[in-house]
Parts: structure tokens; sequence; C-alpha cells
């Protein structure tokens, strides 16, 4: 009987009602509005520095990432493998070898990041060869190179030409051949693109005198979420002999800048849900002096106080938590749109983009936890202020509600 | 015997700049199936007097004592669930909540008490046809008459069969023609279920029907006619 009560002291006052929902579907729409698209730039800042080429988590000897050095190449031995494979999460690996050199024609040279890579894998688990812009795809025995484009019209470079590279290989020896280009490769990141020189796993080994060895493995997760997971469960199976590092570990500052911009986002949301809530406790309050009366007649006629109470408790949630539905279901719409249109950045802004390497579009992200977190966030809010009424109504004096 | 009986009740509000005593030791007895009209000016302390003896209000001094029990004995809930068993009221206005028809309204207080639904709506449709609103029963309060709204209330006040009925000035909102409708209505209820009614009143048509009339001024007894 409470509960039918409730439901219809909500439609009888409809503006009231349509105005509290009003608020809520607002409210909601725009926060979710917000979190979805900064969301979905962080996504975007993830995916493009850390996801795509390195990925969300690396597998190195111990050290390895602190000094970078060619002489911590490990075997990749078949436990080692089985235990990777296994692992939940992963999808598959790929080893690499990663290396300095310095890449020379003519009179010009420039620092490069010479990577050796099991092709086929590449090709698998990040479509390295749909990145190829003049040329063909390295095959594993081919004793070529492909570079980045960057590099290539640095050095004023195309393909069939031929690229000498020295540095230092394994134990201190020197690394030394002459490659000719096989493939130019595209990278957003000029970064990258400036130094990229890929090899075929076999030509690295000879090249930096590692043969079998390899300096890192590329695990292949489906999203940022599942590296970090990965790279948990398998820090716990391999010895320390081995460091897992997950894309966090690997890139602090991209961390700390999400982290910046989302408690930016989290104090912008706060104002409007305190501007909101209060809007809701003074429409609630209105409520409750108009009804002062009728509440009067109800505690004399033998209502319990605790059931008044609950009745306006479920009145003040319903409707808060109706329009929480309500403003994610007008929310969610418009976070697709945005999420299978992406806004595309001005000139401009593509540039600057692009230097980060990132994917010049706006993207909503879809994750649930953005809805849900905002349909949590109305109910706390909800609950708080029908504390309000729930304390007042416990105190009632039916004479006095009903003399004035 | 005596249903109610209040022995030198006095209520004193000294809230405002003036201490004012708004009961000042009124001591009566009232017998079952009594048809008692409380009248007086305004401010005589009418609505005062009605309220401590059903439980709303509490006396600075004396004692109100119902069916044998002690109100001052009991804490708020204790109260509030002595009203719901005991006593029917009528107010002067908002009596009915408006977001139920005739018949919830009606049905209202038994549902308080768990009375079981088969029950209730024998009840409530006996109720109704006794006080002529058979046929809106499915209307809520804002599709009926002053008049109407009222005798929903005097239903609503009866269905639990207390042992009495307070009314505080159930007419002033009425047109006098409803106002006797009304009167005629309370007076047949009394007599075929046998509640005890007590009301208050400054309508002269009113008191006229009354079998009892106590008179207050300035919160004390002027005179209590049996006629
Ligand atoms: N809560 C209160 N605080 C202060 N004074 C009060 C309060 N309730 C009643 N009074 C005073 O007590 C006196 C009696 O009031 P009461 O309402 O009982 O009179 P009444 O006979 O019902 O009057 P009316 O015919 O106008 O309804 C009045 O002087 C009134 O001002
Ligand atoms: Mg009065």
């Amino acid at each position: 009987m409470v509960l039918k009560l409730a439901w219809r002291n909500i439609w009888r006052n409809k503006r009231r009602t349509g105005i509290t929902l009003a608020m809520t579907i607002f409210a909601v729409v725009l926060s979710t509005l917000m979190m979805s698209i900064k969301e979905g730039v962080y996504e975007n800042m993830i995916s493009s520095t850390a996801g795509d080429f390195s990925g969300y988590a690396q597998v190195h000897s111990n050290g390895y990432w602190e000094d970078k050095s060619l002489d911590l190449a490990f075997e990749l031995t078949d436990s080692l493998e089985q235990k990777i494979t296994n692992t939940n999460n992963v999808e598959g690996f790929m080893p690499r070898v990663d290396g300095f050199a310095l890449a020379a024609v003519d009179n010009v040279s420039k620092g490069s990041m010479v990577i050796g890579i099991d092709v086929e894998k590449e090709k698998t688990f990040h479509g390295l060869d749909k990145r190829v812009s003049e040329g063909t795809y390295l095959t594993a025995n081919d004793d070529a190179i492909m570079i980045g484009d960057g590099l290539a019209s640095h050095l004023k470079l195309t393909i069939n030409d031929t690229l000498v590279l020295l540095g230092a290989g394994y134990h201190g020896m020197s690394a030394v051949g002459k490659y000719p280009i096989k493939a130019i490769v595209k990278f957003g990141s000029p970064e990258l693109s400036k130094q990229l020189v890929f090899m075929p796993m076999k030509a690295a080994g000879m090249f930096f005198a590692t043969d079998q060895l390899i300096t890192t493995i590329v695990l292949k997760t489906k999203n940022s979420n599942n590296g970090i997971n990965a790279a948990n469960s398998l820090t716990q199976k391999l010895n320390e002999k081995y460091e897992v590092m997950n894309w966090k570990q690997m890139n602090p500052e991209l961390v700390t800048m999400i982290e910046a911009d989302k408690s930016e986002g989290y104090v912008f949301m706060f104002i409007l849900y305190m501007v909101i809530g209060f809007g809701i406790f003074g429409t609630m309050l209105m409520m409750l002096a108009e009804r002062k009366r009728e509440f009067g007649v109800l505690v004399a006629v033998g209502m319990k106080r605790i059931k008044l109470s609950i009745m306006v408790w479920v009145e003040i949630l319903t409707v808060s938590i109706l329009g929480a539905i309500l403003g994610l279901l007008a929310a969610f719409p418009v976070c697709y749109y945005f999420f299978t249109n992406p806004i595309q950045y001005g000139e401009e802004i593509t540039e600057m983009a692009e230097e980060y390497g990132m994917e010049a579009v706006l993207r909503a992200s879809l994750a649930p936890h953005l809805f849900l977190e905002q349909a949590l966030i109305i109910a706390i809010i909800a609950s708080v202020i029908a504390i309000y009424p729930f304390i007042k109504l416990q105190r009632i004096n039916a004479v006095k509600e009903m003399r004035s | 015997m005596s249903v109610i009986e209040t022995s030198h009740l006095t209520k004193i509000y000294d809230e405002g700049p003036v201490a004012v005593r708004a009961v000042d030791d009124v001591s009566i007895q009232i017998t079952e199936g009594e048809f008692t009209a409380v009248v007086g000016p305004s401010g005589s302390g009418k609505t005062t007097l009605l309220n401590i003896i059903g439980g709303l209000d509490r006396p600075s001094s004396g004692s109100v004592k119902v069916a044998d029990v002690e109100l001052g004995d009991m804490n708020e809930d204790q109260l509030i669930k002595f009203r719901l068993e005991n006593i029917g009221f009528v107010f002067q206005s908002y009596n009915l909540i408006p977001v139920l028809t005739a018949k919830e309204n009606t049905e209202f207080i038994m549902l308080l008490q768990g009375v079981s639904e088969k029950e209730r709506d024998t009840r409530v449709l006996q109720l109704l046809d006794e006080v002529g609103i058979g046929e809106q029963a499915n209307k809520r309060p804002s599709e009926m008459s002053g008049g109407q709204q009222q005798r929903v209330a005097v239903a609503r006040a009866l269905a639990s069969r207390p042992k009495f009925v307070l009314a505080d000035e159930p007419t002033a909102n009425l047109d006098s023609k409803s106002a006797e409708n009304l009167l005629d209505l309370m007076l047949q209820l009394n007599k075929e279920e046998n509640v005890t009614f007590i009301f208050s009143t400054h309508d002269q048509r009113v008191i006229d029907r009354a079998r009892r009339v106590i008179t207050l001024e300035d919160g004390k007894i002027l005179s209590d006619e049996s006629r």
C-alpha cells in the first residue's frame, strides 16, 4: 500500500515530477557524454601510444627497461613460450630484438631504432603489412629492411636504395651491415616514423650477433585492461630472471596526464551534480510544505511515521532513479553516435595529435562502467536528499501540521 | 458506563507573549452511544479539547481515560496505535488522501489495521451506500463536492468500527443543506452502528440536532445540557 501511495503521489503533481526528471536527465546526459568522450580520448591515446606498436604488456630480462642493453637478450625457450600462451587474456605474442644503430647514406646519418621482428606474427597481430606504403612486406628469410616514411624522407631514400647501419651488438661486438630497402612503412607518430628500421628476426640475429636471442616479447591482448591483467598473472608465473611490464609502467607520463585530466572531469561533474542536487532538494522542500496537512492527517488517523517516511523516501528515490534511467537511455544513443561517427579534428589539431602519435579523431567510449557510475551517483544523491524528509517526518506533529 | 472520562483537564500554551489557557479545568464524562456537540466561540478551546481526548495532543495537567486506559501513560507510538484502533477522526478539511479514490480512502484505515481484503470490501461497499456515495466509489476527492468528501470522511472514520468518532467542525466548509444532510447521516449511523459521536461546531442548525451540548468559553465549561 505504501508503494501504491508513493507511485500515485509521484504522478499527482506532474509538473514537479517533470522538473525533477528533466533536471536529472540533463545532468546524467551531460556528464555521461562528457565522461564518455574523455574516456574515448584516453582510449585513443593509450592505444596509439602504447597499444598499437608496443603492446599493452611486455616481457624482458629483468632490468632491461632501465638499461635497454642488448646484453640482456634472452632465449625464448619452449617453457617460456608455453607459460605465455597459457596466460589468460593473452591472444598471442611477438618476439623482438630492439637495438640502436646509426643509419647512414652518403654523408647524411640519423640515429634509428632497429627492430628485429617475426614477420608473420607482426602481420597477424597488428597488421604491420598494412602499413606498407611502398614496396612489399618482408619475408622471414629476407636480408633486407623496411624503414619508416619519416626516416625515408629525411635520408631521401626510396625502395631498392641501400642503407648502411652502424651500431653496437651483443656484448660489445660491432654491428655493421648494408641492407636494401624493401618497403617504406607509414606510422602516425612522427617520432616513430623518423626512427624505425625493421629487419626479419634472422637478419637481426646476424646483425646484432644475438643469434637466436631476443630482448622483448610483446604480448597481444584485446585491450589495455586485459594487458594489465595478463601482466599481473604472468608475473606470478615467471621467475625473477624476467620482468613483465604493463603499459602503465612503460608510459608513466601518459598515466599522469590521464589522471590529471580525469580529476578535472570529476570536479566538473561534482559541481554539476551539486547544482542539480540542490535543485532537486528545493523541489522536495516545496513538496513537503505543500503536503504538510496531508501528512498531519495521515499520522492523526493512525499511520505510523515510519511508513510515512518510507513512502516519501520511495517517492524521491523512484523519481531520481527513473530520471537516471531515462538520462542513460537518452545519453546512450548520443554516445553511440559519436562512437560510430567520431568527430574529425581540425587541421591544426590533427598535426598536434599526430605528433603525440594519436589518431586525429574524437571518439566517444561506450565502456559500461561510465554509464553505471552515473546511475550510482544519482542513486547516492537521491538517497542523501531523501534522508532529510525521512528524519523530518519521523518528528512530525499532527496537531501542528493541521493547524497551519 | 463512561467511555471517556476527563478530570481537571488543562492545556496551557505559553509559546506566545501571553500564556493561553486553551482548556481550563475541564472534567466531563461521556457514555457509550452519545451524540454530543462541543460548542463555543472561536478560540474557546474546542479543537484543543477534542485533540486531547483523541490522543493527538497532551494536556498540561489533568488526565484523560478512554475505555479505562490512561492516555498519559502512553508514548507516541502507542498513541498512534491507540488512535488507529479506537478512534475515527473527521476533520474540518483536507480529510481525504488526494491520490486515493473514495473507496480506497474508506478502506485506508482498515488497510493500516491489516484487515483482510474480503472483509474490507464488504464493509466499504456497505458504508459507501449508507453515506450515499456508492456511485462515486471510484472518484478521487478532487472530483467530488465538499459535502461528498465529508461523507467519505465519515465513512472512513467508521469503517474500522472505532469505539467513538471525533469530528472537529465537520460541517464548517459545507453549505447549510449539505451540513444538515451530513448531520442526519451521522445521527443515523450513531443509531445503527451504536457509535459514540463527539463533534465540535458553531453552526446553530447542527447544534439543534445534538442530544447533549457542552458549551465552552475561554477553555472552561460554561454549560452542559442533555435533552
Ligand atoms: N499550538 C498552539 N500554540 C499556541 N496557541 C494555541 C495553539 N493551539 C491553540 N492555541 C490557542 O488556544 C486557544 C484555543 O484554540 P482552539 O483551536 O482549541 O479553539 P477553537 O475553539 O477550536 O477555535 P475555532 O472555533 O476557531 O476552531 C486559542 O486562543 C488558540 O489561539
Ligand atoms: Mg477549532
